[in-house]
């Protein structure tokens, strides 16, 4: 059972905790000028990276409060927890100095992704982003 | 040695001869001592036939002293209380303990299932799959008649009829077994300062010290290990657990720890009466026999004293007394617990589980009467017990010579130790000597003579070729075979937290290496060898466990220790026999499941290399003991018969649980009704007054019908349908989930969430409103009511009030934080019922509102502040049932009150109460749709025919997803209703649709039921399907496949089936 800490109220068990996924999927401003793949892409398809992950966690038996932590897929091993903040809602990055266009940007329609994310990306998931594509939406 | 107990030496061991203690062994009364085992106690009375093998019922004695044992496995006790599987080595003895051996037939003395020993050579690994595989459609029989002759115990027939309890602790240094390391790294770490928990999982601390005569400080090892454990208790933060394993290390150093209790844990002592250890340990409250929580076994008189306890502790010997409320139940009765889980979180981890001695892989080596050497010094050192009066001792390194010195010291004869190793062992070679124990180094013994015993040995020249053939020269008879084969680390908690292994070519065993978690092992878990090794291990784990800022510094030094060399261990995996290794007497590697050295060459034959593939071929390493006693054999036979080395093959994986743990203290206080929390609505004492039964919705309790005079549900259910028809019903909906929201972005928001238009809502109209998943898939639906023009009170279904809100929250707080919202469930607080019907106003007006309630003052689908009766209410027109019908809404503190008002008021219109099950027929009579009911997750507003609800205006959350290529699908299962033309078969709910209704399998389905019931109103059953392009297909026929009948024509119709224009709640 993971030790989480909540920004807030600090290190408490998974058990009052609920995930809420990776990190940094930010809902695409225009979804109507969307193509089906690229629609499928913010939809479905997810980094699930073998090292370091962004996530976000809602203290749920708690404060109630969403924040985001950075996790090890493999060792599980937390490394930092941190508040989202008006800059950074869905919780790119870690910290609040974020904010920049580069932390920005959707993952659609961008076939590398930023410096930051491309470290924890095999080429596998690479491929995906670039190959996100035509007819993927269905086969979901 | 007494006639009763013939095994037993006349003094020695750390049992208590002052106290016998009566049980009984397959029926046959036994007696033992307090502090033995069950498995000692039997070598004390003579047994040693205790169990029959899984396979080919090769008769079977007690091998090892611990975890280990693979072959003692008893059912203790009877009835509710009765526990299978459990290895008599680890069953402490008690008082009117029962047990038998569970397997043979009809007994363990004679099997007829011995027949498979004979054709053994027949059965070798994969011999069901090979040979039941034909026709296939047997299968099941051959299952059955294969599944009766396998397994151990029989599991209890009841309810488990004992308490257990968790508990939640956290501690810097958590050490896990209390042996020479465990203790002093526990010690080392206590008198830094931090908060220690040691736990150990014998009913006393010290480990291998139990079970030898070394000496520490110039004096017994125990006196050491007593002195330390005087120091621990010096120590407020350290907690000293007995009888309690750690068995499974989980992530970010969490460990569960299950606490066998005999008393009240140390920490609620104070202040309490504790009886006898062991005894009478049931704690009654005034002699009241202890009920069990839950509705099986609640309170049942006398079933305690029929049942008699788990494995016989809970016979009547103490007197009845009163434990402490904190280790009570929560109503502060008196409740003994059978078994505690430990929740731990420790800062840092101290693996001291000491090692596990292995067998030597031999011809006939699963004789009854061959033993462990470590198992043969715990029986003559810690209980006083001698198992065989001749011995030989086979090692292949020199621990095993202390065996048999210790056996030689307790009067039995050593005919001879015979040491696989040409230079025969260091400084315990000469003390064996010394006692005058002849050594035959260089030799090996190749096989047993004795079916039921051990009868004698043969042993052979070893040349050094595990797999030539030997020609054995000598022979001796014997009663008892020692043997050695080195130990092995207990590594399962290191590889349970991710740790990794690292094959030791000298100490020939996989050791911890690289830790994930913060752990430190430690000990002959840690490869260390002698005693001192062990001690000095302990004490720089200790110290390593504090290292760092807070703690103070240690004091405590090394015990001194007189040191002795030892020669290395030789690698023997396979001792070679008189005929080739396909074809000699059977080799055993894994006792509880008869795998052998040939059904692992048989394995590698049939092409499985894999370490996990042969473990599952051949069943190595499965059952109670899993593999504790032979995978490392089996692994080195591997490698050698496919020509690797031994860490190229590797380990299977450790996983939890270490030994194994009891479903009863996983399930903890979490039965009968603390199972799960029960949710009430204000009204629930009236519900259950009106005698309806309840159903359960997302924990709440709803009445379901309300039965007048003895009827049934149907007849129930449409009285009250009808009522609601013709005249006013009344129900308890305070279920529904509420939500206020407010601030000056709620339109926004809410625009955002639901499909509709929120903004042209004014203030004092309510709306239906859907939400969907980003996927565009119906999520949950209600009613918004607008309230102010920046409050809005939103509900939601019963089951998803809670998650609907954390959706919302997730979006405010993750998405959309510049958006000002705030979100408050209400669902407790204020309660709702729906009062419903063509005399439902009147009831209103007869109470005293305060508004007008008439059809162009208050419309339908419009929400008002009101006071009803004197009381504050909100008055919703909305209708559920298409009835004329008012929600009201009103604080629960006075919910009741107005719940008898209105059935007052009512009285004169014939006011009836409904349930849940009448609110699902009046709503399908409209074809309104239940979320999760009538979809499933993969059901669209589309789907439904809710277009109209589909803004064209603006996004919302799913709006996107409605134009993927699969949600425009013409073939999309569509919500149509199904007539019968019989008129009277109600189809059950799920009943699958076909085409054709002779079509031969498989059958293409193009649809199911979702609801279905009989209406009152209609005469009718009506039913709602989803079906394949369902919309277009109306006044087509399609067949509800039935089972046991022929499929029944049903006619695709509207979905809506009374009042289709919905005149009936706009009056």
């Amino acid at each position: 059972m993971l030790l989480i800490e909540c920004p807030w109220c600090g290190f408490r068990a998974e058990t009052e905790f609920s995930y809420g996924g990776e990190a940094g999927i930010v809902r695409p401003a225009d979804p109507d000028a969307l193509s089906d793949a690229e629609w499928a892409d913010y939809l479905f398809y997810r980094r699930n990276p073998r090292g370091a992950h962004r996530e976000l966690w809602n203290h749920a038996a708690g404060c109630r409060r969403w924040f985001g932590v950075e996790r090890d897929a493999v060792t599980y091993r937390i490394e930092r927890s941190y508040t989202l903040n008006d800059a950074d809602p869905a919780g790119r990055a870690p910290g609040s100095e974020s904010g920049t266009e580069a932390h920005r940007r959707s993952r659609v329609g961008s076939p590398a992704g930023d410096g930051d994310t491309a470290r924890v990306r095999s080429g596998a998931d690479a491929k995906d982003d670039s190959t996100a594509n035509a007819g993927a939406g269905e086969q979901q | 040695m007494t006639a009763a107990q013939p095994n037993r030496l006349p003094q020695g061991g750390r049992i208590d001869r002052t106290r016998p203690l009566a049980f009984t062994f397959d029926g046959k009364a036994c007696e033992g001592y307090a502090g033995d085992t069950l498995a000692s106690a039997l070598i004390a009375n003579g047994v040693s036939l205790v169990g029959r093998s899984f396979k080919l019922r090769r008769p079977r004695g007690i091998v090892g002293s611990g975890a280990e044992e693979p072959n003692a496995i008893m059912q203790l006790g009877e009835g509710a209380a009765a526990e299978p599987n459990v290895p008599a080595t680890q069953v402490e003895l008690r008082d009117g303990l029962v047990a038998r051996t569970t397997r043979g037939w009809p007994g363990v003395r004679f099997d007829v299932g011995v027949i498979n020993d004979v054709f053994g050579r027949m059965l070798g690994a994969g011999f069901y799959y090979k040979t039941f595989m034909y026709p296939r459609s047997w299968w099941k029989y051959y299952e059955h008649a294969i599944r009766q002759s396998a397994g151990f115990g029989r599991a209890p027939d009841a309810p488990d009829p004992d308490n257990y309890e968790h508990m939640n602790a956290h501690c810097d240094v958590l050490v896990a077994g209390g042996g020479p390391a465990g203790l002093m790294a526990a010690l080392t770490a206590a008198e830094s300062g931090a908060r220690v928990i040691l736990a150990d999982e014998q009913t006393e601390f010290g480990g291998s010290l139990l079970g030898s005569a070394e000496r520490i400080d110039g004096a017994p090892a125990m006196e050491w290990v007593a002195v330390t454990l005087a120091r621990l208790r010096d120590h407020a933060d350290c907690k000293l657990l007995t009888r309690s394993t750690v068995f499974a290390y989980h992530d970010h150093n969490f460990l569960t720890i299950v606490e066998r209790c005999t008393d009240p844990p140390e920490t609620f002592r104070e202040g309490t009466q504790i009886g006898r250890s062991g005894v009478d340990d049931r704690h009654f409250d005034d002699g009241k026999p202890e009920g069990r929580r839950g509705p099986s076994g609640r309170d049942q008189p006398g079933e305690h004293d029929r049942r008699g306890g788990h494995d016989g502790r809970g016979a009547p010997a103490g007197r009845p007394h009163r434990v402490s409320n904190a280790a009570g139940r929560h109503d502060g009765s008196a409740a003994h617990i059978r078994e505690r889980l430990w929740r731990v979180r420790a800062g840092q981890v101290i693996l001291a589980q000491g090692s596990f001695e292995r067998p030597l892989v031999f011809c006939n080596n699963d004789r009854p009467g061959v033993m462990l050497a470590s198992a043969v010094s715990t029986w003559i050192n810690r209980y006083g017990v001698l198992p065989g009066r001749r011995a030989v001792i086979f090692t292949n390194n020199d621990s095993a010579y202390r065996s048999a010195i210790d056996l030689a010291d307790a009067g039995a004869e050593v005919a001879a130790i015979v040491d696989s190793r040409r230079g025969g062992a260091a400084e315990l070679g000469s003390r064996a000597r010394e006692h005058g124990i002849a050594v035959l180094e260089g030799h090996v013994v190749s096989d047993v003579a004795g079916r039921q015993h051990v009868r004698g040995i043969s042993i052979a020249r070893w040349h050094g070729d595990s797999w030539a053939t030997v020609s054995p020269t000598i022979r001796i008879d014997c009663d008892l075979v020692v043997m050695s084969g080195g130990y092995s680390p207990a590594v399962h908690l290191h590889s349970q937290a991710g740790g990794r292994l690292a094959w030791d070519e000298t100490r020939l065993g996989f050791l911890p290496t690289e830790s994930r978690q913060p752990n430190v092992s430690a000990g002959a878990g840690n490869g260390s060898r002698s005693l001192e090794e062990c001690l000095a291990d302990g004490l720089s784990a200790g110290k390593e466990a504090v290292s760092r800022p807070g703690l103070k510094g240690t004091t405590v030094v090394m015990p001194t220790v007189s040191a002795s060399a030892e020669n290395p261990t030789e690698a023997l995996w396979r001792v070679p026999a008189a005929k080739d290794p396909d074809r000699c007497a059977k080799q055993f590697i894994d006792f509880q499941n008869d795998t052998t050295v040939a059904d692992i060459r048989l394995a590698a034959r049939e092409g499985y290399r894999n370490v996990e593939h042969v473990k599952r071929y051949t069943a190595l390493g499965f059952g109670t003991d899993q593999g504790k006693l032979g995978n490392i054999n089996g692994m080195a036979v591997l490698a050698d018969t496919l020509g690797k080395a031994i860490p190229e093959v590797g380990t299977t994986t450790f996983r939890p649980a270490y030994t194994p743990v009891s479903f009863g203290v996983g399930a903890g206080e979490s039965v009968g009704e603390l199972y799960e929390p029960v949710r009430k609505t204000a009204i629930h004492e009236w519900h259950e007054a009106a005698g309806a039964p309840m159903e359960v919705v997302g924990q709440w309790h709803r009445p379901w019908y309300f039965p007048r005079d003895g009827e049934d549900l149907h007849a129930a259910v449409a009285r009250e349908s009808l009522a609601v028809r013709n005249s006013v019903g009344l129900m308890d909906a305070s279920t529904l989930g509420k939500i206020d929201a407010c601030g000056p972005d709620v339109v926004e928001f809410l625009e955002r969430i639901y499909t509709h238009d929120v903004g042209r809502m004014k203030v004092g109209r309510c709306g239906y409103g859907i939400m969907l998943g980003e996927d565009g898939m119906l999520m949950d639906d209600g009613v918004l009511a607008r309230l102010g023009e920046q409050r809005f009170h939103l509900t939601t279904t019963t089951g998803g009030a809670a998650s609907v809100l954390n959706w919302l929250e997730k979006w405010l707080q993750t998405e959309w934080p510049e958006l000002r919202v705030y979100l408050t469930s209400l669902t407790e607080q204020y309660s709702t019922f729906a009062l419903a019907g063509p005399d439902s106003r009147k009831v209103l007006d007869k109470l005293g509102c305060d508004i007008p309630l008439d059809r162009d003052s208050f419309p339908f689908m419009n929400v008002r502040p009101a006071m009803l009766a004197g009381m504050p209410v909100t008055l919703f027109r909305v209708s559920f049932s298409g009835e004329l019908a008012f929600e009201i809404n009103i604080a629960s503190n006075l919910a009741l009150a107005m719940w008898n008002k209105l059935m007052e008021a009512g009285q004169r219109f014939d006011i009836t109460p409904y349930g849940t099950e009448t609110m699902h027929v009046l709503r399908a009579e409209k074809g309104f749709v239940i979320v999760g009911q009538d979809t499933d997750g993969s059901v669209t507003p589309v789907d439904l025919r809710m277009n109209w609800l589909l803004s064209r205006n603006k996004d919302f959350l799913g709006k996107r997803s409605l134009r993927r290529p699969d949600c425009l699908r013409k073939d999309r299962k569509q919500l149509v209703g199904l007539l019968s033309p019989d008129a009277r078969t109600v189809l059950p709910e799920g009943t699958q649709l076909i085409e054709e209704p002779a079509s031969r399998p498989p059958v293409p389905m193009c649809g199911h039921v979702t609801s279905s019931y009989q209406s009152a109103v209609l005469g009718h059953p009506i039913t709602l399907a989803l079906v394949t392009g369902g919309r277009a297909r109306r006044g087509e026929m399609i067949y509800a496949a039935l089972p046991e009948r022929d499929p029944m024509p049903v006619e695709i119709v509207a979905p809506v089936f009374y009042d289709a224009d919905g005149q009936r709640q706009h009056v």
